[in-house]
């Protein structure tokens, strides 16, 4: 066993952290700690991407998960105030049955990823991966469709949504 | 150097506690929050096989679910903010009707 490096300090640190907020937002009763702490999860996975040689990842992490889902996750949430807020159940009455699932599940796949052993491989991504990954987009014989497809699927979304919160359409 | 089964095993830990979330919650927009944690556990596994393996096909896997998780989040918060406008209620319990 060699000596404990710095990296295994901060992802072990980074991963309790992160797995302590994940658990929070989903047990939490206040709606707005809860994007608070979802915030601080996005946060530690974009820790643990940098970890993983990924850092345009990371960025990208950060700025469209915080800077984009959790602040409309937050605007959500405060269109729809005083709803549920500390009053009543905050689970429904299959509760043990959904974590029953969830445990059956997290059981499953541990026992997959402990039983398999990937195939050693030289490790890390060479070169400039902004350069590859960008150039891999617009290249015809890699993600040039799904790149497009996508592009129109945020459009679609974009009209969606903004035709479904339009107010005073229907009888309310 | 962390094990690529590390990475993977914080990833499944994150994804069923998504998976309790939505099973059990029953405020809507916390099942989107649990949503959004399940879409970033998933990441975290893509991007940890594209550093096992070498590619980067796993990190642009990633920009998609990105660019999906960001359509379902602008589209089902619409939903919700809409729901709530015609029901008073984003309890999933109680949005058991198509109509009325």
């Amino acid at each position: 066993m060699e000596a404990v490096s710095a990296a295994q300090i901060i992802f072990i640190v980074v991963a309790l952290l992160t797995v302590a907020t994940t658990f929070l937002v989903v047990t939490v009763r206040n709606l707005i700690h809860a994007a608070l702490w979802l915030v601080a999860t996005l946060f530690g996975i974009a820790v643990i991407f940098v970890l993983l040689d990924a850092g345009f990842m990371a960025t990208v992490q950060i700025v469209l998960y915080i800077g984009a889902i959790a602040i409309l996750i937050v605007f959500a949430v405060m269109l729809t105030r005083r709803v549920m807020q500390d009053v009543g159940p905050q689970s429904n009455e299959n509760w043990w049955l959904g974590t029953i699932v969830a445990a059956v599940f997290f059981a499953a796949i541990s026992t997959l990823l402990w039983s398999i052993r990937w195939p050693a491989l030289p490790g890390a991504v060479v070169g400039d991966t902004v350069l590859a990954l960008g150039r891999s987009l617009v290249d015809p014989n890699q993600y040039v469709i799904p790149f497009e497809v996508a592009s129109v699927m945020l459009i679609i979304a974009l009209i969606g949504s903004i035709t479904l919160a339009l107010p005073g359409k229907q009888s309310e | 150097m962390i094990p690529t089964t590390y990475y993977l095993a914080l990833s499944a830990i994150l994804f069923s506690i998504g998976v309790i979330g939505v099973l059990v919650r029953r405020n809507a927009i916390v099942i989107f929050m649990s949503i959004e944690l399940m879409l970033n556990s998933a990441n975290l596994a893509f991007v940890a096989f594209a550093r096992e393996f070498g590619t980067l096909d796993g990190q642009l896997m990633v920009f998609f679910v990105m660019t999906v998780a960001a359509a379902e989040v602008a589209v089902g918060l619409a939903l919700i903010v809409a729901i709530f406008r015609s029901k008073a209620s984003i309890d999933v319990d109680a949005v058991n009707l198509l109509k009325g």
